[in-house]
């Protein structure tokens, strides 16, 4: 891979820091009157998630991360691995608990979701902002119930236990932002 | 589609102008003179951290190279040592290297010298010229030595290098940085004292550790040997740089050749002196002060603009 320099480090760049790949976040060039010139890089590491500032001295460089997001479809899971597919060359990746890390709970077979391969290896997985799981499970609603607030928990086919409104009942199919877990709507069969 | 319009406004482009008048007016009113000095020079500047710009074809140049200057200081010295009296410059100025928020590789500076001044003076001078700019207010002054002890509670003078890395290292990741004592002062300086600086206003640090004096005069002050060099910060922003200038020869080519010995222990490539700037000094510079002040930052703070690239027509990028 490429080397690249504090000065072109940009947002979004993927580079190599101490084995692990990592995103750059932000990028801030300051510099004493006279003297030594620094970059104050926010990163996240890619492995890990952490996101904190490591400073550089102006100049130095990083060798780029062969880190790819592809959009793939979830084929399904064994005990484990989850298998995704690339939709065009039809090419399929394995990912374990590690990369999967909390996106399992969104993942319905044939979904698309966004696969972070690094070095062609499953790195993370991003499910859709929004998904629709079927409830398997939540105490019996009062009908007509439809106005007021209140809320109550519900066990969705993947595992996930999200709130939903008194009115929602088991066997129904609701619609989920996955980056809060919250629920949006009921979604008609 | 290339995007060919200005990253300015045109409200900015006429703060720019107005600025421009009353730095002009300033200076009218005080008698000193508005002088130019050429942009390529052929001697380039020792200092190691400022890298210049090179241009290397054409005609005009006879096979040599000539670099953009960095600062119109050491022609303006030879103006001086020649009798020029008290002169400014409005004037470009290129470093390499250096782009951010506040950065642009090629910059406009504003440049005075003043015979008789010494570093308090001028600073006093300073003040009223940002205040002619942005309105009246008030301003401050604190040694190098008191604003570390304010911000990080450590004597920049005696602290050892475990100190200095080790307060470093409490405030960001410093990874694999290495460096001697200047190296880390100059990163709690970024990095703990700027920050600090953001809510002081107008603020003067001066009385630099010697071995940042740059140009300036040396002096013992407390049992410890300055530089009398002064930075001007504004909300936090480095605007200025000044000295009480160093009018010794052979004191001034010590220093470029240390410069020198630096760049070659760092992998960097020597700069030949400034003969005519060290012949200059020898003839005789007056006791003066000096001060380079960066005007596209001035009229960041005029503007209340976040980046540099808003108060400039055209930046690096668009150029």
């Amino acid at each position: 891979m490429a080397n690249f320099s504090t000065n072109e480090f940009r947002p979004g760049l993927k580079v190599m820091l101490d084995g692990d790949p990592c995103s750059i976040l932000e990028n801030e060039f300051v510099k004493p009157g006279k003297g030594q010139a620094f970059n104050r890089v926010r990163m996240r590491n890619l492995k890990t998630g952490r996101v904190w500032e490591r400073t550089f001295k102006s100049g130095e460089s990083l060798e780029g991360a062969d880190v790819m997001d592809r959009t793939m479809e979830y084929l399904y899971n064994d005990s484990e691995f989850w298998y995704f597919m690339e939709p065009d060359t039809f090419e399929q990746h394995q990912a374990d608990a590690k990369a999967l890390g909390d996106a399992y709970l969104w993942l319905k077979e044939q979904d698309t979701c966004e696969v972070t391969l690094f070095n062609g290896t499953p790195l993370s997985v991003a499910p859709a902002n929004f998904v629709e799981l079927e409830i398997v499970e939540t105490d019996p609603g009062l009908k007509g119930d439809t106005a007021q607030g209140g809320s109550k928990p519900a066990k969705l086919s993947t595992g996930a236990v999200v709130k939903v409104p008194l009115f929602v009942t088991t066997g129904e199919v609701i619609r989920v932002d996955t980056r809060t877990g919250e629920y949006q709507n009921r979604v008609s069969k | 589609m290339i995007d060919w319009r200005p990253g300015a406004s045109q409200a900015l482009l006429l703060r720019r102008a107005e600025l421009l008048a009353r730095v002009r007016a300033f200076f009218a009113h005080r008698a000193v003179l508005e002088v130019e000095t050429p942009l390529l020079c052929s001697r380039g500047i020792t200092d190691p951290a400022i890298e210049p710009l090179c241009v290397s074809g054409g005609l005009s140049l006879g096979g040599s190279s000539r670099y953009l200057q960095t600062s119109p200081e050491y022609a303006m010295k030879r103006l001086l040592a020649a009798g020029s009296g008290p002169i400014y410059q409005i004037c470009k100025a290129f470093r390499d290297g250096e782009a951010g928020r506040r950065h642009n590789p090629e910059f406009t500076l504003l440049e005075w010298y003043r015979p008789g001044m010494d570093q308090h003076a001028l600073m006093a001078e300073v003040a009223a010229l940002v205040c002619a700019c942005l309105g009246e207010g008030p301003w401050q002054a604190f040694t190098y030595r008191a604003v570390f002890q304010q911000c990080l509670q450590l004597d920049p003078f005696t602290a050892d290098l475990a100190a200095l890395q080790s307060a470093a290292r409490q405030l960001t990741d410093t990874g694999s940085l290495a460096g001697d004592r200047d190296f880390w002062l100059d990163l709690l300086l970024t990095h703990a004292v700027e920050p600090w600086l953001a809510g002081q206003g107008l603020c003067f640090i001066y009385d630099y550790p010697a071995s940042q004096a740059a140009l300036a005069r040396l002096v013992e002050r407390d049992g410890h040997t300055v530089g009398e060099r002064f930075e001007l910060y504004i909300d936090g922003i480095e605007v200025a740089n000044g000295y009480h200038e160093l009018a010794d020869a052979a004191e001034q080519r010590a220093r470029f050749e240390a410069d020198n010995r630096r760049r070659q222990s760092m992998g960097q490539v020597e700069r030949p002196l400034d003969e005519a700037l060290l012949a200059a000094l020898e003839a005789g510079l007056p006791a003066c002060s000096g001060v380079a002040l960066g005007l596209d930052r001035l009229l960041l703070l005029a503007s209340g603009e976040a980046d540099i690239r808003r108060v400039l027509a055209f930046s690096w990028e668009r150029c």
